[in-house]
C-alpha cells in the first residue's frame, strides 16, 4: 500500500528552495543592470529544450520578447575525451573522436588522423585518400541532412525531417558497409582507412548519387520559396563578416556572411586540390543565406563524390600506409611473416612513439574548422590533445548573433549555425 | 586594392619587440614563437593588425602541462623543445590573406599560473581562455567572464592538469545518493 509523503511545512520547503536558488548578484556584469533591478526578465531556455539540439542551456535576458543578453551555459555533455586520450595510445584514441561530433564522426576521425600523420610524418596511399574524400563528403551530406530536418522542425516545417532522415539512412547504411557501424565508424585511422571498400559499396554509392540530386530538389521545393520559411529566416540572425571573423566562426556560418574561406580550397588535405567544386557564398549573412549555402553544399558534395567514384574505379593499391612502424600489417600477412607478427604484437600492445613536439592540424568539417592540437611526449601516449571544434566557437558567438532579435528567432539562429553539443563539450 | 607583400612574422616580431621574443621553433612546417607572457596581448594585436602579417583569425587556444618534466632548465639540446615553465599556452593564429598559420606560445609557472587575456584583441579568445582557466587552472588577468565553462561551478581541481588522476574523480550528482535511495520507491516492498 502506498504511503503518502508527510506534508512538509511551507517554511521548510521555501528554505529548501532558497538553498538551490542563486542570487542575481552572481550575474552582475554579465546581464544588464536592468535585469538586476527586475526591469527585464531572465528566462532559462534549456537544458532540455527540443530546439537546443542537445543539452544546451541559454540564460536569456528578455525585454518583452526581445533578447537583450544571452548567456550560453555548456558542459552538460562534457565527457573528458581530451583527458581520456592522454591515457591511450594514438591508435586507440580514434573511437573516442567519433563521439565528439556524433553527426559527422568521419570528420573527427579525419581531423585526428591528419594530425597524427602530421606529427609522425606518415604517408597516406592514394586510394586511402580517395576513400577518405568519399567518407568525408558522405558525412557532410549526412550531417547537413540532420541539420536540415531539425532546423526545419524548429521553424515549424514538420515534414522535411522525414524526407531528410530517409536519405540519411541510406548514407548511414553505406557507413555500415564500410566499417560495420552506422555512426561511430572509426573508419579513418592514422595512415589511411581501416580497410578497402567492400564490393557492393560502389554500386550502392552510385545508386545514391543518381537519386540524391532529385531529393535535394525536393527539399528546395519544400523550403526555398516557401513564404513562411523566408519570413522566418530572411533578415534574422545577421552576422557581419568582421563579427564572424572576430568570434572565430567558420564553415557555412562564415561563408554565409560572404567570406570566401573553405579549408578544402585554402589548405587542401587528402587531395581536395585535385577535385573540381565550388564554394557557395552568401550575401546577407542571415539564417536564410546559411540555409542556401548548405543546400548548395549538397550539390557540390555530389560533384566531388562523382569524381571520387570514377577515381576509385581506376585506382588500385593499399588503403593504409605500409610503414609497419606505425600501421599494423594485414591479417593475411600474419600467417606468413614473422616480421608481421612482431609488428602486429608491438603495434596493438605498446603502439608507437611520437616525437615530443606539437602540431596543429585543421580540416573543414560540415560545421566549420575542426582543429586538432597534439603535443606528443616522446612516448606512445600524447601529452595533450586538444580539439578546436566549430560548435564551441559558434555557441560562444551566439550572444552577439542573437542580440536584439526576438525570442522566436533564437530558435532559428541556433539551428542556422548548426551546433552539436557533443562537439562543443567534448 | 593592392595587397602588401607578406612579411616574415618572426623577423617582424623581432624587429618590433626584440627581447620579448624568447624562442622560435620550426616543426613540420609550423612556426612557433615563444613570447614573454606580459607582452602577449601586444603581440597578438601586432600580428593581427600589422600590414604584411594580418593574422586575422584566432583558430584555437590550447594549453599544455609539462608536468612532471624537468621544465626548470632552459633549452639543453636533449629536450626537443624550449620549456622554461610548467604550463604553455598556445594561440593558433590564422592569416586568411596570406593563407598561413602561426603559433604564439607563452609559458607560465606552476605556482600561481597567470597570463594576460587576449580577449581584447580577439573576442574569440573569451571562451577558449575560459576553458583553459577551467580545465588547466591558468588565471587570465582582466578576463571579462572568468566563470568555469565546462565543469560544474563547485568542482574542485582542474582536470586537464597532468597530475590530476584519470578515473579517480567523484561521480557527478552523487552527493545526495542516500537521500534518493531513502525515498525512491524500489520494488522491494
Amino acid at each position: 500500500m502506498a504511503v503518502a509523503a508527510p506534508p512538509q511545512s511551507q517554511a521548510a520547503s521555501l528554505e529548501e528552495q532558497r538553498r538551490w536558488e542563486g542570487s542575481i548578484e552572481q550575474l552582475r556584469g554579465l546581464v544588464s543592470d536592468r535585469a538586476v533591478s527586475g526591469d527585464t526578465m531572465l528566462l532559462n531556455m534549456g537544458p532540455h529544450h527540443p530546439s537546443t539540439h542537445g543539452v544546451l542551456r541559454l540564460l536569456l535576458e528578455l525585454d518583452g520578447e526581445q533578447i537583450v543578453t544571452c548567456l550560453p551555459d555548456i558542459g552538460f555533455l562534457h565527457t573528458g575525451i581530451e583527458k581520456s586520450i592522454e591515457d591511450k595510445t594514438y591508435e586507440k584514441a580514434v573511437p573516442l573522436t567519433d563521439r565528439m561530433d556524433y553527426l559527422s564522426p568521419m570528420s573527427n576521425n579525419m581531423a585526428y588522423a591528419a594530425a597524427v600523420e602530421k606529427l609522425l610524418d606518415l604517408d597516406v596511399p592514394e586510394r586511402a585518400q580517395i576513400i577518405r574524400v568519399v567518407c568525408l563528403e558522405l558525412a557532410r551530406c549526412a550531417s547537413h541532412l540532420v541539420w536540415l530536418g531539425t532546423h526545419a522542425i524548429d521553424m515549424g516545417a514538420m515534414s522535411v525531417l522525414l524526407y531528410a532522415f530517409r536519405e540519411r539512412e541510406r548514407i548511414l547504411g553505406m557507413f555500415e558497409m564500410l566499417s560495420g557501424q552506422r555512426m561511430m565508424s572509426s573508419y579513418i585511422r592514422p595512415g589511411g582507412v581501416w580497410r578497402d571498400v567492400p564490393a557492393d559499396f560502389l554500386p550502392t554509392l552510385k545508386q545514391f548519387l543518381n537519386d540524391f540530386p532529385y531529393k535535394v530538389d525536393d527539399y528546395e521545393a519544400l523550403l526555398t520559396q516557401n513564404p513562411i520559411w523566408k519570413d522566418r529566416s530572411q533578415g534574422v540572425g545577421v552576422v557581419e563578416p568582421d563579427v564572424a571573423l572576430a568570434y572565430g566562426m567558420t564553415g557555412p556560418a562564415l561563408r554565409g556572411s560572404g567570406v570566401n574561406w573553405d579549408l578544402r580550397k585554402a589548405q587542401p588535405y587528402s587531395g581536395y586540390e585535385t577535385y573540381e567544386f565550388n564554394v557557395p557564398l552568401g550575401d546577407h549573412g542571415d539564417v536564410y543565406d546559411r540555409y542556401l549555402i548548405r543546400i548548395h553544399e549538397f550539390r557540390e558534395s555530389l560533384k566531388i563524390l562523382q569524381q571520387a567514384v570514377s577515381r576509385l574505379e581506376r585506382t588500385q593499391g593499399p588503403t593504409r600506409s605500409e610503414n609497419r612502424k606505425y600501421c599494423p600489417p594485414l591479417r593475411s600477412e600474419l600467417g606468413q611473416s614473422m616480421e608481421a607478427v612482431i609488428h602486429h604484437f608491438k603495434l596493438w600492445t605498446y603502439g608507437y612513439d611520437a616525437p615530443d613536439d606539437e602540431i596543429y592540424c585543421a580540416i573543414e568539417s560540415p560545421r566549420g574548422e575542426i582543429g586538432c592540437y597534439i603535443h606528443g611526449a616522446g612516448t606512445n601516449k600524447p601529452r595533450r590533445v586538444h580539439f578546436k571544434t566549430p560548435s564551441f566557437m559558434h555557441i560562444s558567438a551566439l550572444p552577439v548573433v542573437s542580440k536584439g532579435y526576438l525570442l522566436a528567432d533564437m530558435v532559428a539562429i541556433i539551428g542556422s549555425v548548426d551546433i552539436v553539443l557533443g562537439d562543443c563539450d567534448r | 586594392m593592392e595587397i602588401p607583400a607578406a612579411r616574415d612574422p618572426v623577423q617582424a616580431a623581432r624587429d618590433a619587440f626584440g627581447e620579448a621574443i624568447l624562442h622560435v621553433k620550426h616543426f613540420r612546417g609550423e612556426t612557433t614563437v615563444v613570447v614573454a607572457a606580459e607582452r602577449l596581448p601586444d603581440l597578438l594585436g601586432f600580428f593581427r593588425g600589422r600590414a604584411g602579417l594580418v593574422y586575422n583569425m584566432l583558430s584555437d587556444v590550447s594549453a599544455v602541462d609539462y608536468f612532471p618534466d624537468d621544465y626548470g632548465d632552459a633549452y639543453d639540446g636533449i629536450q626537443s623543445d624550449y620549456r622554461p615553465e610548467r604550463y604553455g599556452v598556445c594561440y593558433h593564429l590564422l592569416s586568411m590573406l596570406y593563407n598561413r598559420r602561426l603559433r604564439i606560445k607563452a609559458f607560465t609557472p606552476a605556482v600561481d599560473p597567470r597570463l594576460p587575456t587576449g580577449t581584447s584583441v580577439f573576442p574569440a579568445a573569451n571562451w577558449l581562455e575560459r576553458e583553459i582557466a577551467d580545465m588547466m587552472g591558468i588565471v587570465f588577468d582582466d578576463h571579462p567572464d572568468p566563470r568555469r565553462l565546462l565543469m560544474p561551478e563547485d568542482w574542485h581541481g582542474h582536470p586537464h592538469r597532468r597530475d590530476y588522476p584519470l578515473g579517480k574523480e567523484t561521480v557527478a550528482f552523487s552527493f545526495n545518493v542516500e537521500d534518493i535511495h531513502a525515498h525512491k520507491p524500489f520494488a522491494k516492498d
